[in-house]
């Protein structure tokens, strides 16, 4: 989707101010909603691309002002409401009205299944045999795509060219991921030229690496 | 939490969450054991101290270095940092020629394992647009300035591969074992925004 999360290139948002020594959260608030979002996650109900869909698809207005972590609550809150975890109305009143199946009652993160969860991780890589449609050195072009939907292909590099740095083998596809579909496609990373993407002014040495999938890319006319 | 304690001096967000999370936890669906362990994990345990390891080991070992950039998630793991948020690592090395500067643009992707969770700059509307756009510019607000000849290679986190920049050793280090290397780099430096500065008199060995 073309939402107000698909920043690259925008002007006006000023200085970026890092802040000295900064801690890890700045509120208690912060840490309750991160970790309730991965013990939530736990549950399996979704998948990573289809919480960032859930994180982007707000008003942009309403994007913007949200500081990182109340985009965090956000979404969450969407993904209990459409996994069906909760009703609107225990969202609403904060009060249970039905208990949890048994079935998903198994599937709590419980607190000494943390590290071993944590250190596992997820596999997003696929063991599908994809034939690679690109070769490293070749020259691509970005399809000139506008889903609504969750996509990984950023606005600034759509209908650009670039040339296949290298093929990182294959994934889930992230658009897809995010409908609820597992679909291996191949990740390369693609290298435009600074002046291709941004014009003349750009400084001729520089470039921008993007990971992208086959279905964000053709081959670029001669 | 407890009922019926005054909330009024609370934010909406604050409120908001703290509803949440009893219904939650009435609910079944998180342990609340597992959310102090899960705070607790990255408040104190995964950060950027894991990626100065890396770093300083690829400094002092030759062979090491030739294994993280060619199969950085492999590297890494071996000393023991892996897992979410870092399943699939890359390693991107700056040299007298290119400076390598990382970002998402799209969200906030970020090696966990090795650097723990995001700062907030790093999360915040300024870098992620102006990073692809204005790389020297960014750099220069981090006090960092590059001559016209080195080359900029910004990497965009859009996938599930995970960037971490291994910096240039700083001059001076001679004499300094890994532990007093690792001391010196940054978080900062390992996302690319700076580099790292060279030791003290006092860090000297």
């Amino acid at each position: 989707m073309n939402g107000a999360h698909d920043l690259g290139g925008m002007h006006g948002f000023g200085p970026i101010n890092p802040e000295a020594d900064e801690p890890v959260f700045h509120h208690e608030w912060e840490r309750r909603i991160l970790a309730l979002t991965l013990a939530s996650g736990a549950m399996g109900r979704w998948n990573i691309d289809k919480s960032r869909y859930a994180r982007e698809n707000q008003l942009p207005a309403q994007y913007l002002a949200n500081s990182y972590y109340q985009t965090w609550l956000v979404g969450l809150e969407k993904l209990l409401l459409e996994a069906g975890l909760i009703s609107a109305e225990e969202l609403a009143s904060g009060q249970s009205t039905e208990a949890l199946s048994e079935d998903l009652a198994g599937k709590v993160l419980k607190a000494e299944m943390v590290a071993g969860a944590l250190s596992r991780g997820d596999r997003f890589r696929m063991d599908d045999d994809v034939a690679a449609k690109f070769t490293v050195g070749e020259r691509v072009q970005v399809l000139n795509n506008h889903p609504t939907h969750h996509t990984r292909a950023p606005r600034y590099v759509r209908g650009h060219c670039g040339v296949v740095a290298q093929d990182h083998g294959v994934f889930v596809f992230a658009d897809a991921n995010a409908q609820g579909k597992k679909v291996p496609q191949r990740i390369y990373s693609v290298c435009f030229t600074a002046q291709d993407l941004w014009g003349p002014d750009a400084v001729a040495k520089d470039c921008v690496y993007v990971d992208l999938w086959d279905g964000h890319l053709e081959a670029a006319a001669v | 939490m407890s009922e019926g304690h005054d909330h009024s001096h609370l934010s909406d967000t604050e409120l908001r969450v703290r509803s949440l999370e009893s219904l939650l936890v009435e609910k079944g669906i998180v342990d609340p054991a597992a959310l102090d362990t899960l705070v607790q994990t990255y408040e104190e345990k995964i950060g950027p101290q894991n990626g100065a390891h890396v770093v300083a080991r690829a400094w002092t070992e030759p062979d090491f270095k030739d294994w993280l950039l060619r199969d950085a998630s492999a590297a890494i793991s071996e000393m023991g940092y892996h897992g979410r948020q870092g399943e699939h690592m890359n390693v991107v090395e700056n040299t007298p020629q290119v400076h390598n500067l990382v970002v998402c643009t799209l969200c906030s992707c970020y090696p966990w394992p090795v650097l723990g969770l995001p700062p907030t700059w790093y999360k915040s509307a300024p870098y992620r647009s102006r990073a692809v756009i204005d790389p020297r510019g960014v750099l220069r607000e981090f006090g960092t300035e590059l001559s016209s000849d080195v080359a900029v290679r910004v990497w965009d986190s859009t996938a599930e591969l995970r960037y971490l920049v291994l910096p240039e050793q700083p001059q001076g280090c001679e004499g300094m074992n890994r532990q007093e290397l690792a001391a010196l780099v940054t978080r900062n430096a390992m996302i690319g925004v700076e580099k790292v500065s060279p030791p003290s008199q006092r860090g000297v060995v």
